[in-house]
């Protein structure tokens, strides 16, 4: 019992970290049916965004750790939200009235582009950062097995819940989140109603790519080491949540992200850690049997 | 002077619009009135959804331009603005053939969105909706009431929070015709909004378009293709036929006009003869 709550615990925060990045591939492929596979790179540039500031601050000798967070945490989602509009700006738009696969295959080309620019600009070695949020709570103990739940958990699963909760609130309350949903169904006639469509999708992706900076920011804090690869398995890991909870929608990817990382880690706690990726995979190979349009998704309807 | 040429709202000269080949619209040249119902007319493939598209920036015209004179006397030349720019600043509002809402919205989003951009910039970009910011919600707070005034005016009040997908066939026409209206437009061009109504609804609608002018002031451009309401509700009437612009007047003028019969009504074969030598043919 004991065990399987700890493994619930990590998958959790695991998940939420996940779930932060699906919902960036959920909402491109929303307004403009695109999967942009340079996402998972976007969240790689903001770990390392956020791994540069964190050095910089304490260099700086800020070392109050909360407002170190804070700052790092808005700086690190205000920069990499600027590589995530230049990428649309530069890679997707000029591209947008092209055949269906012309996105598709650049968004390929800027995975690798932002992969091997860190790879040179950074190294190619695993950069580590000191532990900078430390301690937790041991919830109770079995025998001699003790439930933990740390503080960068408790971190990480409060600030997904108030992200989700802020951005709920942007796509159904606010006129930004209403224009994206008028783009979403009919880009012509957005436009037509005086929507500026290509300023929504820009916006899109900046929300899509700060999400990804505090998806990376938690991911460094959790695991102390990033390098220039983590973005693909990460981006993969992640696309998967999209399509399992359903893409398009937002409560599936946050969906998604948590039984993903659920999946993966009682996989690793109960059976062989090498074989956790295919137990995810082969999981989202079933749902997408019985669930074609994933757990939380609309059937797609065709227009007539 | 008619109205249309003593204070015209938009002036299209010269327009040209040819797809490869083939010329759908040639040399078309007309003016609109600033208080004026205008309906377009013609017989099917004659080029009227082409001018409409070429209007509000759909296509790009081959030649020609297409001027709208704001209240102030700004000038827009519609063919060199992005399409929603042409919503946005030089406020002209379409509805197509074909019902075009945003369907899994509710009917109040619909009429929300068509009022985005003075949300957008109430709102900061958003940054002040998210912290709450006191001037954004008094503008979604006049928003929703503009937006509601339109339902009254429409009669879809009681939807309100319905999806706009799940209204009646007649509810969706006019709901696009409120939508259009919540953009705050100078000219509100409608592509057949009769089309598919029943007698009532007509009559509904036709009211509707009739209110718009006199009490909004709005200039209407229309497609039509029932000549009871075109000469019913209109003022000015412009024919195509072929691409080209083959009358251009009143109602009654349109009517009496044997090129506009001949071309549109169609003629018995035996006065084709007549009615060609009258058309110079």
């Amino acid at each position: 019992m004991a065990y399987f709550l700890q493994q619930l615990i990590n998958g959790i925060a695991l998940g939420s970290i996940y779930g932060l990045i699906a919902i960036g591939y959920t909402m491109v492929y929303g307004i403009i049916g695109m999967i942009n596979f340079a996402h998972g790179d976007i969240f790689m540039v903001g770990a390392f965004i956020a791994l540069i500031l964190f050095l910089a601050l304490l260099s700086l000798g800020v070392t109050m750790i909360p407002l170190a967070l804070l700052i790092v945490l808005l700086l690190a989602m205000v920069l990499t939200a600027v590589w995530g509009w230049t990428v649309e700006r530069i890679a997707y738009r000029p591209l947008r009235e092209s055949f269906r696969l012309a996105p598709l295959i650049t968004a390929i080309g800027m995975s690798i582009v932002l992969q091997n620019f860190i790879q040179v600009a950074q190294g190619a070695r695993v950069k580590p950062l000191q532990p900078v949020v430390t301690g937790g709570y041991t919830l109770f103990t079995e025998g001699d097995f003790a439930v933990n739940l740390s503080n960068i958990q408790i971190l990480i699963v409060v600030t997904t819940l108030v992200l989700m909760t802020v951005f709920w609130l942007i796509i159904t309350r606010t006129a930004l989140g209403r224009s994206q949903r008028a783009c979403e169904q009919d880009r012509l006639m957005a436009a037509l109603s005086g929507v500026n469509v290509d300023r929504t999708i820009s916006l899109t992706f900046v929300l899509g790519a700060a999400l990804a900076a505090v998806a990376g920011l938690l991911y460094l804090l959790y695991y102390g080491v990033i390098d220039f690869y983590i973005g693909f398995v990460a981006g993969i890991k992640a696309f998967t949540a999209a399509v399992f909870g359903g893409i398009g929608s937002l409560p599936g990817a946050m969906l998604g992200g948590l039984i993903i990382g659920l999946i993966e880690t009682f996989w690793s706690a109960y059976f062989t850690i090498e074989y956790k990726d295919v137990a995810a995979f082969s999981m989202l190979a079933i749902v997408l049997i019985f669930f074609p349009t994933g757990l939380l998704g609309r059937p797609e309807v065709e227009k007539v | 002077m008619r109205s249309w040429e003593e204070d015209p709202l938009l002036r299209a000269e010269h327009l040209t619009m040819r797809f490869g080949g083939l010329t759908a619209v040639d040399d078309v040249s007309f003016a609109v009135g600033r208080h004026d119902i205008t309906a377009l007319i013609g017989p099917n493939g004659a080029g009227k959804t082409t001018v409409f598209n070429c209007i509000t920036g759909f296509y790009k015209p081959t030649e020609g331009m297409i001027e709208l004179r704001q209240p102030d006397g700004q000038i827009f030349r519609l063919e060199q603005l992005d399409d929603h720019d042409i919503n946005a600043r030089a406020r002209v509002a379409r509805t197509f053939q074909n019902i075009r809402l945003f369907q899994g919205m509710t009917v109040l989003e619909n009429l929300m969105v068509a009022q985005h951009n003075v949300l957008m910039r109430a709102s900061g970009l958003t940054v002040g909706a998210i912290l709450g910011l006191g001037g954004f919600r008094q503008a979604e707070k006049d928003a929703v009431d503009f937006a509601r005034y339109w339902l009254d005016r429409v009669n879809l009040t009681a939807r309100a929070d319905e999806p706009a997908g799940e209204l009646p066939y007649g509810d969706q026409r006019r709901l696009e015709i409120a939508r259009a209206m919540c953009t705050r437009p100078l000219l509100l061009c409608l592509d057949e909004p009769a089309a598919g109504l029943n007698a009532r609804e007509s009559d509904a609608l036709n009211e509707l378009l009739y209110s718009i002018r006199k009490q909004d002031d709005i200039a209407i451009l229309l497609i039509e293709h029932d000549m009871s309401v075109v000469m019913r509700i209109s003022d000015h009437v412009v024919v195509l036929d072929y691409g080209r612009l083959i009358a251009d007047g009143t109602t009654a003028e349109a009517r009496n006009d044997p090129r506009v019969i001949a071309a549109y009504l169609g003629v018995p074969d035996e006065e084709l003869p007549v009615v060609e030598r009258e058309v110079g043919l």
